[in-house]
């Protein structure tokens, strides 16, 4: 505990660097917050006096002179504590700000390599809720956990200037509170996180049973099914009950051992009055002291529990900081020695830590107008091989030239400007069919996205549609068909006018009558252009004019259908199992 | 994400800033009463634990509220004998046994307060869960008895949300607020009382200051509310562009857009602390105005209460008893109006659930007619269906023969699979029957029915499980013999073997450690080892590499053979070989024959074919 808690507190500070140039808005936080906590102390203090001098004497304007006091104190005190609040919130939420703006801007910059490393959906955990949960942690910290310290250090003083051997009541009843409220913390939490895995299982079930039902259905397993989900049900059930009885405790104990105090305070307090070593006013005063110290307690074990959730995220949030783009993006050149070619000269890949290469002695080269098919399983490196062109990933040796320049000598966003790129997702964006279009080229007009949704065969879905162009697509495209968004990331790619196509196994979602008119658009429009195609069935490729087979990373076979049925086993076995005799033939 | 944008963000277990939740925004009940009154019958069954709860929470209450009364009481003691020592009184000291006797009672007090509070927080625990539990388990029943076409029509993210946060949110009211609702309630009176009997005068001031700062605070937080949802909004906006542009890194780096990305982000993240700076400025003043106007309705009432105690109307421990009280009366008082609010959103949550559970059910079971095995021969006589007013099928007539198989073809998105829907029954029919071996599905129980029909999707649903489980699926009770004897057969056998753990591997949440051609063949392996006389094929193999999609050919061959099969056909020779071509465009069923009647017919289907075998076939 103690060894995990000083590590967290270390990685808090890491990411409490970034409060630096908020120095003077933290500063002037911890001075109001501490002028605040004066207020605060000094308030009992003229409370006893009120009822010392004036209500026992019955002094009534005495009261309303300490009762001025009071009230200018306790208006100085809020006074600090809302010029406080406006700081901590400009700071916590600039310091947030400021972190997700650095994430952001530093993932943006990463190759697919880094994205591959930490995984997607973790690194949009990171850039958003553990940047909030951090944030939060900050303004907590600021706002409360800040003056914990100073009214507790401030309550004891106090306490014991008003009357020292009263105090030891305090002295004694502290530890009491703090420990029984950790015992419950350290046995609540546990559970809050078998609670959090319960509520998960019971959800994945759920989850299965809405997207399964047909199969369920199919195979008439209602009755297991509602057996999982209930067992399910009853596990969540029961820890979070157990959870609940444990910390059913920490009120009522924290109220016990604070009221108790109190009643110990007036017993001794009384004591001490017996032998005028007290006045009655101050023992009033002096409850209030201990309230107040009670209570910055209570404040303080939070930062148990805050800080090392908050290291967590703080922690994870770092690493992403800390990873640096694993090549650089130096090149200069302009990239339009020879329009429209492509080669690959005995490219070679691995990815980083992989024992084995994905791609081993690539070698081939396009020219402006022809076709150059990929073929080849799961796992033979298609999808490595064309994510080498715009530089996803850094060849490991050999080199790619894109219209006749190594891409390595020209700027990436230089190279990626002459290339059409259809991943196999077509991965669309919130806003209209013309924005997502206008993705290829940001000063598009809309002539050049009507044609481009033409040649897509787009422009048919696209004017049944209510609005047009205009239509909005909601994120991810979820309300297009697959074949909807396919053809739309066709016409992203096409509107560019690149001088290199890649399509990654872009036209499967297509019936096949869409499919042919596309090709024959396509192939008017890419005249000048180098077009590169993977694909999985054969009579979509066999046109090419250079089919490559790849197997296992290395090239088994290139030529055109007729020379690989003749020549290349590989090839000839997935073209029979594709295609009847007639049709190879 | 829309989903949870929309939703109230609940504190759950953690420590938010005090007056975080003041700040929620309920949504507001259709109806409001009936929804109510349905929730509270779920507590019914759990009456006698409520009452242990309510008694322990209004005892513990009142016990707390007595609490400072003796204490004044105490003081008092202390001061009169204090200052009549003082005064040089005869016979006046500090009379600790009585002292000790009321502290000994007030200790006693707060112990049982303490116990009391305890118990109802340990009761209450049970019985929020075990109603929560209970309402999972009615909506879990419901699941199963809903029709397929709400499944097909309602959003997945949708239901889940309801059977997820929802419930979870009646169970955090149940297990927080509803006890402080009570405690609240009972302490406001408890106090007012407490108050009135001490000094009806100061009594006034506390009430009066008390009105005036929810008169101070009041504009302030609805203006922070306002600024609260400006937060959650942009923070939703900013993290749906984080997520967009993640997700579509690849795409953003292909069209150099990072700039463009990065432009926006910062645009929106900048509006995103401008919110968040003011929501929680404006949150961060309500605490210290209203110590600000405690302290001042404590000035008045020293004031008053220092005329009172010289005119010897009340005494010192009065005061002090006082005072106590009206510091604890702004909590109870803020924490109901935010209960209100709790509230109003826990009942639109318990309306979204129960909304789900009245959703109409499909028809009702048949019982008697058995069918153990069937032959094969189905049947469409007179079908017609549709969906809302719309026909698709009209008419239809179709006759297969056991062992026949029928090959179903048209463009992606023609409503292929609405047959296989009614085939199974996951559909009822508008007229017509269909029949199974000359039984009408409708006489059949839907498990009886089902059981002679077999699946495999291009959807290939596996669950988070091992894949011997996975493939057991299709017969319950299978042996190990049985399980590797089906995956053999579905050629799944040797890929299996060459994973880590074997037949027992564990499939992850998406089984994404297998690939989608193994995941086909599993689901042909399950169909195998079910065993039934009657095929429900899809051809299509995207995103599967082709030596895998060889496999799956064959196992699909062999699963055909001696079974009537409908095939959602892709490959020619299925096409050209199938006993009977359903031709279907948008929905419906526009042809029907043999492969060579159909071309000679000239229409739909000679155009499809034409557009996609006739080049390939020709060259």
């Amino acid at each position: 505990m103690q060894r995990r808690y000083r590590k967290g507190v270390v990685r808090m500070l890491k990411i409490l660097k970034n409060l630096l140039i908020y120095k003077w808005l933290v500063g002037m936080v911890f001075l109001l917050v501490f002028i605040q906590a004066l207020a605060d102390l000094f308030l009992p203090t003229l409370m006893a006096d009120i009822i010392d001098n004036g209500v026992v004497v019955g002094d009534v304007p005495y009261i309303w002179q300490i009762g001025g006091w009071m009230l200018a104190v306790s208006a100085l005190g809020a006074a600090a504590a809302v010029t406080a609040s406006y700081f901590s919130s400009k700071a916590a939420m600039g310091m947030g700000r400021d972190v997700r703006r650095q994430v952001f801007t530093h993932v943006e910059q990463f190759s697919l390599q880094e994205f591959d490393e930490v995984g997607t959906a973790s690194l949009i955990t990171r850039t958003t809720n553990d940047i909030t949960q951090v944030q939060q942690v900050v303004l907590v910290l600021l706002r409360m956990v800040v003056s914990a310290p100073i009214m507790l250090v401030g309550g004891l003083i106090m306490a014991i200037s008003k009357d020292a051997r009263l105090s030891l009541v305090i002295i004694g009843a502290m530890p009491v509170l703090v420990v029984s409220i950790l015992f419950i913390l350290k046995k609540g939490i546990p559970l809050f996180t078998e609670v959090q895995k319960r509520l998960d299982r019971l959800n994945l079930v759920l989850r299965e049973n809405l997207t399964g039902i047909r199969v369920i259905r199919a195979f008439t397993r209602e009755q297991e099914e509602q057996v999982r989900l209930e067992k399910a049900n009853r596990e969540l059930t029961d820890v979070s009950i157990r959870v609940n009885k444990i910390m059913a405790f920490l009120m009522p104990v924290m109220m016990l051992v604070m009221n108790l105090t109190v009643v110990a305070i007036i017993w001794f307090g009384g004591i001490r009055i017996n032998n005028g070593a007290m006045q009655i006013g101050d023992l009033m005063a002096f409850i209030q002291y201990v309230m107040l110290i009670m209570f910055a307690l209570v404040m303080a074990s939070m930062m148990f529990i805050m800080v090392p959730r908050a290291a967590v995220s703080a922690n994870r949030i770092n690493e992403v900081l800390a990873m640096r783009p694993a090549f650089q993006d130096l090149g200069t050149q302009s990239a339009d020695r020879e329009r429209g070619t492509l080669e690959f000269d005995h490219v070679t890949f691995s990815y980083p830590g992989a024992e084995e290469p994905v791609l081993s002695d690539i070698t081939f080269s396009a020219k402006a107008g022809e076709t150059t098919a990929i073929i080849g399983g799961t796992g033979s490196g298609k999808s490595t091989l064309i994510n080498l062109i715009p530089r996803f990933y850094e060849v490991s040796a050999g080199s790619i030239r894109v219209n006749g320049v190594d891409i390595r000598d020209a700027s990436q966003d230089e190279i990626r400007s002459k290339i059409g790129f259809v991943p196999q997702k077509s991965i669309l964006f919130s806003g209209t069919v013309a924005d997502n279009i206008r993705f290829g080229k940001q000063d598009a007009e809309s002539h050049e996205i009507e044609h481009a949704a033409k040649v897509a065969q787009a422009d048919d879905f696209i004017g049944a549609m209510e609005d047009g162009y205009d239509t909005y697509v909601e994120q991810g495209g979820s309300n297009l068909s697959g074949g909807q968004k396919q053809r739309l990331a066709i016409a992203r790619a096409l509107i560019r006018k690149p001088d290199l196509y890649i399509f990654d196994d872009s036209f499967s979602a297509l019936d096949f009558k869409t499919d042919s008119k596309l090709r024959a658009a396509l192939a008017r429009e890419t005249e000048e252009a180098t077009v590169l195609l993977i694909g999985q069935r054969v009579s979509s490729l066999m046109d090419a004019d250079r089919i490559i087979v790849l197997e296992k990373g290395r090239i088994a076979g290139m030529g055109t259908h007729e020379e690989l049925l003749r020549t290349n086993k590989v090839y000839r076995e997935i073209a029979e199992s594709q295609l009847s005799e007639e049709e190879i033939a | 994400m829309s989903d949870i944008k929309k939703r109230p963000q609940r504190g759950g277990h953690g420590f938010g800033p005090p007056g975080a939740n003041m700040m929620m925004t309920g949504e507001k009940p259709k109806n409001f009463k009936a929804t109510l009154k349905r929730l509270l019958a779920y507590l019914k069954p759990r009456r006698a634990r409520l009452t242990v709860v309510f008694t322990a929470a209004i005892l513990s209450t009142v016990f707390t509220i007595i609490g400072p009364m003796i204490m004044g009481m105490a003081i008092t003691e202390l001061f009169e004998g204090a200052y009549g020592e003082i005064r040089g009184e005869t016979g006046a000291s500090i009379d600790f046994g009585a002292i000790g006797q009321l502290l000994l009672l007030l200790a006693g007090l707060y112990v049982f307060s303490s116990a009391f509070m305890y118990l109802q927080q340990y009761f209450m625990s049970s019985v929020a869960q075990d109603t929560v539990y209970d309402l999972r388990e009615n909506v879990s029943t419901k699941l199963e008895r809903l029709p397929l076409n709400y499944y097909d029509q309602t959003a997945k993210g949708e239901t889940l949300s309801r059977v997820t946060n929802d419930i979870d949110t009646i169970g955090t009211t149940l297990q927080q607020s509803l006890t402080l609702f009570i405690t609240s309630f009972v302490t406001i009176i408890g106090i007012t009382v407490m108050m009135l009997i001490i000094s009806p005068i100061l009594t006034a001031i506390a009430i009066t200051s008390l009105l005036l700062s929810v008169f101070v605070i009041r504009p302030i937080l609805k203006r922070s509310q306002t600024q609260f949802e400006d937060q959650q909004r942009t923070l939703g906006e900013l993290n749906g562009h984080i997520e967009e542009m993640y997700t579509g890194h690849p795409v953003v780096k292909a069209f150099g857009h990072e700039k463009k990305a990065i432009h926006k982000f910062n645009d929106t993240n900048e509006q995103l602390y401008e919110a968040g700076r003011k929501a929680q400025f404006l949150s961060g003043i309500i605490m210290p105005l209203m110590q600000f106007i405690g302290n001042f309705s404590y000035v008045l009432i020293s004031v008053a209460g220092g005329i009172l105690v010289t005119q010897g109307r009340i005494s010192i421990g009065d005061i002090q008893a006082f005072i106590t009280y009206s510091r604890q009366f702004t909590q109870p008082v803020t924490q109901t109006a935010n209960i209100a609010n709790i509230i109003q959103s826990t009942v639109a949550a318990a309306e979204r659930v129960f909304e789900l559970l009245d959703e109409p059910e499909q028809t009702a079971e048949a019982k008697g007619t058995a069918l153990k095995r069937a032959k094969g021969a189905v049947a469409f006589e007179h079908v017609d269906f549709g969906y809302g007013g719309t026909p698709l099928i009209e008419d239809m007539n179709i006759h297969v023969e056991p062992g026949q198989t029928v090959a179903i073809v048209g463009p992606t998105g023609a409503g292929k699979t609405t047959l296989i829907n009614l085939l199974m029954r996951f559909y009822e029919l508008n007229a017509g029957r269909i029949l199974i071996d000359g039984i009408d599905t409708r006489d059949l129980p839907r498990g009886e029915l089902r059981r002679n029909f077999g699946m495999v999707l291009q959807d290939t649903w596996l669950f988070n499980g091992t894949i011997k489980d996975n493939i057991a699926y299709g017969k319950t009770g299978a042996s190990e013999e049985e399980i590797v004897a089906a995956a053999t057969a579905a050629h799944a056998d040797h890929f299996i073997r060459t994973l880590p753990d074997g037949y027992d591997t564990l499939l992850n949440e998406e089984a994404s450690n297998i690939s989608q051609g193994q995941k086909q063949l599993l689901t042909i392996a399950r169909a195998i080892l079910s065993d039934p006389p009657i095929m429900i094929l899809d051809e299509a193999t995207s995103s599967v590499d082709t030596r895998t999609e060889v496999l799956i050919q064959k196992a699909m061959n062999l699963l055909m053979k001696g079974r009537t099969s409908f095939v959602i056909a892709h490959r020619l020779s299925t096409i050209r070989d199938a006993d009977l071509i359903l031709v279907m465009d948008k929905g419906r069923v526009i042809e029907q024959g043999t492969h060579t009647e159909l071309l000679d017919r000239n229409g739909f289907y000679a155009d499809l074919y034409n557009s996609q075998f006739a080049k390939s076939a020709v060259s």
